[in-house]
């Protein structure tokens, strides 16, 4: 179609992507609202703890059940705590649980992805056998039984050990086929016969390809370590005194929030969730946008 | 008879809005073997696509008229208001990639069938198809098969048989032979040229490679920089050419017993997005004047059936004795 | 012949898969820092106080660890961990339940499960490739965007949001559906079917709901990659109708990589099955689950793991039998 625009436009361009490029067009509407609800999120969260000197999962701190109003935002819950600064604190606890576990499975995964696509042979195989096992055990299950061998006792981190331990195989099976197609390509080839060793050939020539596909498999990664984090513990089998995004749901449910009109409190956490998976979910596509424009293939 | 008044084919892009084919005016007689050359971007594959009437954004006809010189079933003249409704019935297309323009997961014989010109019995349909491919050199079983089972020179045989099938009046092609290799080639345009000489329809091709059209066109349109600077027999093309762009492209091109090295054109074609004065062709040409620069060249006809844009059309045959004495290295005679 | 070979690759894959995922689950506990023995001790303890006798507590560890079956070497654990799942799909007696075994109460409530999660996977899976299709053949169309916006606000809310949701506006706020379902016992009939419909309606329109979003923006995707296509650009100029081209051009292609993306993301369906079933209160293996996570029947627990793995790998097996089906060049190599 446009063979006009390709000869003079695309003559110009490199065959690999350059950190050095300018930017041609703004970030895109999803990257922008995107990035805009994080930041909320995000520096909320972190930065508003230290205008309060309340320890927010003390109960009984203020009267119970009181309405929204400028001194108590969202009102109060039946355990007399403030709704607005649980959660607050609820969403920064989710955060750090998140990406936290979200840093360690991405490591995992790029290791083993990354490797097992460009070293091949029986490594490879291994690696894939082992890689459709993880994929097929759910974790929840996992999740549960721990649960229950800890007596409620469940700590944060064994939650965290347990989703990197099984969580890692999705990207790593992503990034497996991504190193597959690029390492027929001619520049692997050339960097392959001149000499360079296997972890230079993949940090060098590998890895800036494909880590925009970490990127975002990080974020989405995120989104899936809060998610099951708060699965857990809605159905109570999580660490329930911290305040994290599934804790106040927890509590709500088992107040009967709804049948005792609470509505506030079983609605602000839907709705902060629903917010903030927006919000992940939104960078990661804008940013996959972003990407493959500056590709050039958008 | 094919007529194309004044064609002027716009793309609309983020940038801007680029004639792609800027006022090209030919007529394109029946019963004939049309090559259209040039270089990548002067606008051929765009020509075709707006002859075909494949147009729809962002390519647009923002001037000129075509007319085909049939009628439908209706019995009215077409033009391109209702030359959609030909398709794969009066006028049939070869695509550029044949080698992936067959759905991957169907097989090929409802491949064969799915046109809306296909008539109601498909069984009785199907069997003259399988009489059909097997004169283009493929076994009957071959429509039974899927694609990924084909070969490249196969998968384009079945190309040609599906636009050829129902006796067009007129085919287009798009590189019919990129991608294959000699043998193939050939072989394939052998094919075309029987198909031609059998069906009496007019084919209508675009190819870069000069020998595709030395071997089978009979005659040539060459394009540069979105407009017709040539159209002459081939034989004509070849030996007494009128544009020293034709020139340049017919003398690339090797001859066997003739050693000499080749001589390249050097530069590239104007961007169309900037304004242009005068012939396109003048940064590149040697024969270039003032007057080139100034004043665009009309297409006009200087000898019988032989059209050129040049102000110094007369010139090109001693730029070509020239040329030819430049390079006489070893001294071959010609 | 490529397919056979294929066919012999998969299950192979899927034995080995099967035996690693067992494995996992057999050393699985072992890893934890807590044991279920020591724990139901100290439960013990602390209700009857210090009135037990050694020779009772020791009697008691002894029945529990062939209960467990924590008897003799980790190597003798094993294997007869392995006789029994694998060839007697025996997982050993429920505690809470005691004496009905783990696998007959598994069983019991698998039908649920199954039932739950067939239905709503194909239904999502269909739909939401439909809808997918639409948007993504379409794909200039203002109908296409705000398809494409509702499955965007879709994908990423988690399961219990959904199921919440469901709970606050079919139940809560206008109540049609029940908040915990209530079946009908006896034989199969029509109102008793009627009756599970009824019930199975909230819980499965959650699963529905939660599959659907990433239904429709993959198949968006896939459906405006494929129409760039050459071989549509040229069914195009063949002058065949949309209909057709969406059909047997777009859709028989895009729904390939679709078929395996659904192998890839099995396990978050079947998860997130189980935890819509616990907050349901619906009858399946999800509840079983939680409720042996707060009696502490560890039989119980690891049966259902072992379960769930297998559900898993050999719904992922099944799709891998039928993907040849739908793609010629593995069918034919």
């Amino acid at each position: 179609m446009l063979r006009i625009r390709s000869r003079t436009v695309a003559a110009q361009q490199p065959a690999r992507p350059s950190s050095r490029r300018r930017l041609r067009l703004p970030l895109n509407p999803r990257l922008i609202i995107g990035l805009a609800l994080l930041t909320i999120f995000v520096g909320g969260s972190f930065i508003l703890p230290f205008f309060t000197s309340v320890d927010p999962s003390a109960q009984g701190t203020y009267w119970k059940d009181l309405p929204m109003s400028t001194t108590h935002l969202l009102g109060t819950n039946s355990l007399g705590q403030d709704i607005f600064w649980f959660l607050v604190f609820a969403i920064r606890n989710s955060l750090l649980i998140g990406v936290s576990a979200s840093l360690g499975i991405t490591i995992i995964s790029c290791v083993l992805g990354l490797s097992a696509g460009y070293i091949g042979g029986w490594y490879e195989r291994i690696v894939v056998l082992l890689t459709d096992t993880f994929i097929c055990i759910p974790v929840l299950p996992i999740l549960i039984v721990m649960s229950a061998l800890m007596q409620g006792n469940t700590s944060f981190l064994m939650v965290s050990l347990i989703l990197m331990a099984f969580g890692w195989a999705w990207n790593a099976r992503t990034l497996r086929s991504m190193v597959l197609s690029l390492r027929e390509r001619e520049f692997i080839n050339t960097a392959r016969f001149s000499g360079a060793g296997t972890v230079a050939i993949i940090a060098r020539e590998i890895f800036p390809y494909v880590y925009a596909y970490m990127v975002i498999g990080f974020i989405n990664t995120i989104l899936y370590a809060i998610n099951t984090e708060a699965a857990l513990a809605v159905i109570g089998l999580s660490k329930l005194d911290v305040p994290t995004l599934g804790s106040i749901i927890f509590w709500a449910l088992n107040y009967n929030a709804l049948l005792t009109g609470e509505t506030v409190w079983i609605i602000a956490p839907i709705v902060a969730t629903v917010l903030l998976f927006l919000g992940l979910f939104l960078t990661s596509t804008g940013y996959n946008e972003y990407f493959a424009y500056r590709r050039g293939v958008a | 008879m094919i007529c194309l008044h004044n064609i002027v084919a716009t793309y609309t892009t983020r940038r801007g809005q680029v004639n792609a084919v800027d006022g090209v005016s030919v007529d394109i007689p029946d019963n004939m073997i049309l090559g259209i050359a040039g270089e990548s971007g002067c606008g051929k594959s765009t020509l075709i696509k707006v002859i075909y009437g494949d147009l729809g954004f962002p390519l647009a006809l923002t001037a000129g008229s075509i007319s085909y010189g049939f009628q439908n079933d209706g019995g009215q003249e077409v033009t391109l208001a209702n030359i959609q409704k030909e398709w794969f019935k009066r006028i049939s297309y070869i695509p550029q990639s044949s080698m992936s323009s067959l759905n991957p997961v169907v097989r090929i014989r409802d491949q064969f069938l799915d046109f809306p010109s296909v008539s109601r019995n498909k069984a009785e349909v199907l069997e003259r198809a399988r009489a059909f491919v097997q004169k283009l050199g493929l076994p009957p079983q071959a429509l039974d098969a899927y694609p990924h089972q084909l070969s490249g020179g196969m998968r384009q045989r079945v190309m040609v048989a599906i636009a050829t099938f129902f006796q067009p009046h007129i085919i287009f092609a798009d590189e019919p032979t990129t991608a294959l290799d000699v043998v193939v080639q050939k072989a394939i345009l052998l094919l075309l040229m029987n198909l031609q000489k059998e069906m009496k329809s007019t084919i209508i091709f675009v190819s870069h490679d000069m020998g595709v059209h030395y071997q089978i066109a009979d005659r040539m349109l060459i394009m540069y920089a979105a407009k017709a600077v040539e159209y002459a027999d081939t034989e004509e093309s070849f030996r007494r050419p009128l544009h020293p762009y034709t020139l340049m492209l017919t003398n690339a091109l090797p001859v066997i017993g003739d050693d000499r090295e080749r001589q390249g054109l050097p530069g590239q074609p104007p961007s169309l997005w900037e304004p242009m004065r005068g012939c396109r062709f003048a940064p590149r040409c040697p024969l270039a004047t003032d007057l080139c620069r100034t004043t665009e060249p009309p297409l006009l006809q200087h000898a019988a059936g032989h059209y050129a844009a040049c102000h110094h059309a007369d010139r090109v045959a001693e730029l070509k004795e020239s040329l030819a004495n430049a390079h006489d290295l070893i001294g071959v005679s010609r | 012949m490529g397919l056979a070979r294929y066919i012999v690759q998969r299950f192979i894959t899927y034995l080995l898969v099967l035996y690693i995922g067992l494995t996992i689950t057999f050393f699985l506990p072992r890893f934890m820092p807590s044991n279920p023995i020591d724990n139901y001790i100290a439960q013990m303890q602390s209700r009857v106080g210090q009135t037990m006798t050694p020779a009772a507590m020791a009697n008691l560890r002894n029945s529990l660890e062939q209960l467990y079956g924590l008897k003799g070497s980790l190597w003798s654990q094993y294997l007869h961990y392995m006789g029994s799942v694998v060839l007697h799909f025996d997982f050993g007696p429920s505690f809470a339940n005691y004496p009905d075994s783990v696998a007959s109460l598994i069983f019991t409530a698998l039908p649920w499960t199954a039932g739950l999660l067939l239905t709503s996977t194909i239904i999502a899976w269909i739909l939401g490739n439909m809808v997918g299709l639409v948007a993504g053949y379409f794909n200039k169309s203002r109908t296409a965007s705000v398809l494409e916006f509702f499955g965007i606000v879709l994908y990423p809310i988690p399961y219990y949001i959904l199921a919440l949701v469901a709970i606050l506006i079919l139940a809560y706020y206008i109540p049609v559906f029940p908040l915990t379902p209530t079946f009908l016992p006896g034989a199969m009939t029509l109102q008793k079917f009627g009756n599970i419909l009824y019930n199975s309606f909230l819980p499965g329109l959650t699963l529905v709901l939660a599959a659907f979003g990433w239904n429709i923006l993959s198949m968006k995707t896939l459906a405006v990659a494929t129409k760039e296509e050459p071989f549509v650009t040229y069914a195009r100029m063949k002058g065949t109708s949309d209909w057709t081209r969406m059909t047997n051009y777009v859709f028989r292609n895009a729904m390939l990589p679709q078929v395996t993306g659904l192998v890839l993301s099995l396990a978050t369906i079947f998860s997130g099955a189980l935890l819509t079933e616990i907050l349901f209160s619906y009858p399946g293996v999800g509840l079983l689950m939680r409720t042996a996570a707060g009696s502490g029947d560890y039989n119980m627990l690891y049966g259902t793991i072992d379960l769930s793995i297998i559900a898993v790998a050999t719904a992922a097996f099944v799709l891998d039998l039928v993907y040849p089906l739908l793609d010629p060049r593995i069918r034919f190599r």
